[in-house]
């Protein structure tokens, strides 16, 4: 029997876990006064949803307390971890305020709607602190199975359910095998923790390691949409609906970067040349894809879908360095990707002609002079996911690249960077077709909250440079933590 | 002033006048007018504390002037402002000639006014930034986001291919200056900091260099432009706006030769001299290739941007004999330009604004009803020759002599250039002045406004003065140079010296 006096208080250890704590009793509240009020009280749900992500996000950032392992070592609070969950709780919070409008329009206000982004933002924070690989395992279905069903949240329209259809084969088949990867891990290791695998494979990889982390990798590649197991992605973006994109598109890759990063980094020290090379043709392969199968597109969420796949290629290129700089450089770009892809869906959810949505890029033709503001706020976006100074998508380039040319890794930033030459050939389209041809017809005006985030997002972008200290900062602890 | 000083201040006067705009709607003449005199007048006061800057400057000294530096992005990252003998030329003429191209956009831009004159205050403060940067990042920082706002001048206000032309304009650029990136990441790596005061004291290894340099190369050929990436540049000229036409010419190629002479020949010294051969091999072909083709313009803007390439070959030519003569000329050659070629620009944008084209073929007789056009065009086209006791001839003379110290051969070509520049200019201007008056269309074109007038006298005086008295150029840019020199020298002859020794 335990010795309850060698326990460490309850108190103490859920002080780690309270945004979790938060989360997980709120939405089943939320859950009950759903169930009891109906679709009724979706506009109720809705709010008490927002506050409380916005809650989780204020636990964060006000706690200061020590970096430390909880529930046996299946979940860890650091400085990294911290970061990750601001990351994904604000873009969760934020596509569920894109929603209301889209929703309200689409006749689909129903309650379950906030429920699953909780549901599926809390299998995230799950992952991003997940320490052994029974937490990440849990935490990543809790978050894939929210996220297939609000792929085919639509029910009544045929491409919303064949994205959720595809998710779910297709992630069913990438959990599988993860799954045999962590089997095989576990099989070589003798353990789940993190820590015990890093001291298995510290000399020396057993190759049913190697193995099991080859299958985790690609599970996660999948998660990440990185290529080539990005085939989902532009199909599952275009048919969901489209607040439902914005938070695939943010949040899930945000928990999907942090997860591989806190394996790859905790857990595999040791065999760094093997995954280094993994990551690298991932980065690689991302980075040409995204900017090539790109050029061809006509709808705006499958250009962003490949937008995403080229960006993640970036991300990883920061991985790739495996240290401390690249580390950081992976958190910078993805604090500033989260900032542009919500911006851009924003914009996206602003074009709607006559009641209805539009997503083809030639619907942008001439909005400079029928809405000059959101076209200028539109083409700082594309600029700044071209990654053109001073935006701070340049910022986020700059940093992963610093971190490969530390590393000695030349080919594959000079790689990354010509295949972000040609990425800026279709970001500059989206700008030439909105300023340089004539005037398609009027969007509609959008509601507050899409402007909102369109000006808020932009801005944020615009003026990174000038003060940069708090991203620049955060990232570095963040980065430093895991180490 | 929160602690910013006197460069600060003069990169982000433009701001202010960008601010003001943005209170302005409407499309009535009265706020037009009010857009337009708000952007004339934050330009003119740039200019004005730009002047202010010069007075506090001391050409005497090779030294950063005017530092400031405030800490920006943590490890190694500063924002640093400065000038020197090299950049403060450049500084001011910028800030000179954009008063120009606001008032040659006065009447010629009807559409989207307000954004035109954003793009273009913007676009100032970018460029004061290249100029003014002394910390690697924040320059390419300026220097990259310089693209933007010329894509959209070029995209939204140009001519018919404005789309094609924009976009080459663009990706040209960014995919040099993207390698230059990964150089300036490498260099980070060695040195720790992005300071270009600290990086011009550091040596990177020999075989780096070759690299770097390579890298560097990329970026700057590509915008200044050199044989055989010189392609954007017609199609910009053609394309763009006439005051597009002017800063891009005045300015933004030099950014290329400003880059080199900060850059590529401090820095990398060993590099600069092993491929010295390669990039006179380049010039010349510049040089005589690009007159040739000019001679066969049709299009009067086509003809200048291809003389400009040419001009440009001199400069490359002058900056890499690395002996005094050969920079001072390269230095004088690209302010020089700037006037010469803005001014061409300008006069072209003259008489595209009265007849809407640009074909030699719809000239012819000008003279006839415009005697003071005859006579400013006249005045800049000998500019452009290089004519003795305009500024067009310091610099190509004393680049010219550079380079026969260096390599006779290579000096022996170029001046073969002279005469092309002299056959192509000429020929110009007799098949659109002289002649006789015979198209009926151009039979009531009427001669400068005194809107015109005002911007050309400036422009004619400051030809002929620096044509005659260069000494105000060359002595600000003297001891830069000489202190480039002599460190230069002193390298090489320690790389010698160890080489004897072993």
């Amino acid at each position: 029997m335990t010795d309850l006096s060698t326990m460490p208080f309850l108190s103490e250890i859920f002080q780690h876990f309270l945004p979790e704590t938060i989360l997980a009793v709120g939405v089943m509240a939320l859950l009950l006064i759903g169930a009891w009020r109906g679709d009724k009280g979706f506009a109720l749900v809705d709010e008490l949803a927002v506050a409380l992500l916005g809650l989780a996000i204020i636990s964060i950032v006000l706690s200061v307390k020590p970096d430390r392992s909880v529930f046996d070592g299946a979940f860890m609070d650091d400085a990294f971890a911290r970061f990750m969950k601001v990351l994904s709780l604000g873009a969760a919070l934020v596509s569920i305020l894109l929603s209301v409008d889209y929703l309200r329009r689409a006749g689909l206000e129903k309650f379950e709607y906030p429920i699953l982004i909780i549901l599926s933002t809390l299998g995230m924070m799950l992952l991003i602190s997940a320490d052994n690989l029974i937490a990440f395992y849990l935490g990543l279905e809790l978050m894939s199975l929210a996220l297939y069903v609000m792929a085919a949240f639509a029910r009544e329209d045929g491409r919303s359910s064949e994205a959720g259809l595809k998710y779910f084969v297709l992630g069913a088949l990438s959990s599988g095998m993860m799954l045999y990867g962590a089997s095989l891990l576990y099989g070589f290791a003798g353990t789940v923790a993190f820590s015990g695998i890093a001291n298995v494979v510290s000399a020396s990889a057993p190759i049913g390691v190697v193995f099991g982390l080859v299958f985790v990798m690609a599970g996660l590649a999948f998660k990440m949409s990185a290529a080539p197991f990005h085939m989902w992605t532009p199909d599952v973006y275009e048919g969901a609906p489209t607040p439902v994109t914005a938070f695939f598109a943010s949040a899930a890759k945000a928990a999907a970067v942090a997860v591989t990063v806190r394996i790859v980094i905790t857990a595999f020290p040791g065999a760094d040349q093997q995954w280094r090379q993994i990551i690298i043709f991932l980065a690689i392969a991302s980075t040409l894809l995204g900017s090539f199968a790109a050029i061809g597109q006509t709808n705006i969420k499958r250009l962003m879908a490949y937008s995403s796949i080229g960006h993640m290629g970036f991300a990883l290129i920061g991985l790739a360095a495996g240290n401390e700089i690249g580390i950081r450089g992976v958190a910078i770009y993805l604090a500033i990707y989260l900032v542009m892809t919500l911006g851009a869906f924003a914009a996206i959810l602003a074009m709607r002609v006559e009641g209805k949505s539009v997503e083809n890029i030639s619907d942008l033709a001439g909005l400079s002079r029928t809405n000059g503001l959101m076209a200028f706020f539109l083409a700082m976006l594309m600029f700044s996911l071209a990654g053109i100074p001073p935006l701070a998508g340049f910022f986020a380039k700059y940093y992963v690249l610093l971190a490969a040319v530390d590393a000695g890794l030349y080919p594959l930033a000079v790689v990354g960077v010509l295949a972000s030459a040609v990425a800026a050939f279709y970001y500059l389209r989206v700008v030439k077709i909105m300023y340089f041809d004539e005037p398609a017809p009027h969007f509609d005006p959008s509601p507050l909250a899409v402007r909102a985030v369109l000006a808020l997002s932009t801005i944020s972008l615009l003026v990174f440079w000038i003060y940069p200290t708090p991203v620049m900062d955060a990232a570095s602890v963040a980065a430093k933590s895991l180490f | 002033m929160l602690g910013f000083g006197l460069l600060s201040g003069l990169t982000f006067l433009p701001f202010v006048g960008v601010a003001f705009l943005l209170t302005q709607r409407g499309d009535d003449p009265a706020t037009l007018r009010n857009i337009r005199w708000a952007t004339l007048l934050t330009t003119l006061a740039t200019f004005a504390l730009s002047l202010v800057a010069w007075t506090r400057f001391d050409a005497t000294s090779a030294a950063f002037q005017l530092v400031e530096e405030r800490s920006w992005f943590g490890s190694g990252l500063v924002y640093k402002l400065g000038v020197d003998g090299f950049s403060m030329p450049f500084v001011l003429l910028t800030t000179f000639l954009m008063p120009f191209a606001i008032l040659a956009s006065w009447e010629s831009v009807e559409k989207r006014v307000k954004e035109y004159m954003i793009a273009f205050l913007v676009l100032e403060t970018l460029m004061i930034g290249v100029f003014c940067a002394l910390d690697l990042v924040l320059f390419y920082l300026f220097f990259e986001g310089g693209l933007i706002p010329m894509f959209l001048i070029i995209g939204i206000w140009g001519g018919k291919r404005r789309v094609y032309a924009s976009f080459k304009f663009f990706l040209y650029t960014l995919v040099g200056s993207l390698l230059m990136l990964i150089a300036i990441l490498a260099m980070y790596g060695v040195a720790g900091t992005t300071d270009i005061a600290v990086l011009l004291k550091t040596d990177f290894p020999k075989e780096m260099q070759f690299w770097l340099w390579l890298a560097f190369f990329a970026s700057f050929a590509v915008k200044m432009p050199m044989w055989p990436v010189h392609t954007w540049l017609p199609d910009a000229h053609v394309e763009a706006p006439t005051a597009g036409s002017v800063i891009l010419a005045a300015i933004l190629l030099k950014m290329g030769g400003y880059g080199f002479i900060r850059f590529s020949l401090p820095m990398f010294p060993d590099a600069s001299t092993y491929f010295a051969p390669l990039v006179y091999a380049m010039s010349v072909i510049a040089i005589v290739y690009t007159s040739l083709v000019a001679l066969v313009q049709e299009d009067i803007k086509k003809l200048i941007a291809y003389s400009s390439v040419a001009h440009m070959g001199f400069v490359t030519m002058g900056l890499f004999t690395l002996n005094p003569q050969g920079v001072q000329g390269a230095m004088f050659l690209m302010i020089s330009h700037g006037f010469v070629s803005g001014a061409l620009f300008l006069c072209v944008g003259v008489i595209y604004d009265r007849m809407h084209t640009r074909e030699i073929a719809a000239y012819g007789g000008l003279v006839n009803r415009m005697p003071l056009y005859a006579f400013v065009f006249m005045v800049f086209t000998m500019a452009n020759v290089g004519l003795p006791g305009t500024a067009g001839f310091v610099g190509e003379f004393l680049s010219l002599v550079g380079a026969f110290q260096a390599n006779s051969w290579v000096a022996l070509i170029a001046t073969s250039g002279v005469i092309f520049s002299a056959a192509y200019a000429l020929y110009l201007y007799r098949r659109v002045v002289f002649g006789a008056l015979e198209k009926s269309s151009l039979k009531d074109i009427a001669d400068l406004t005194p809107r015109e007038i005002a911007i050309f006298t400036p422009l004619v005086l400051l030809t002929i003065y620096y044509g005659v008295l260069p000494d105000q150029i060359l002595n600000t840019t003297a001891a830069s140079v000489d202190h480039l020199i002599q460190s230069h020298t002193a390298l090489l002859d320690a790389v010698k010296l160890a080489a004897a020794g072993q």
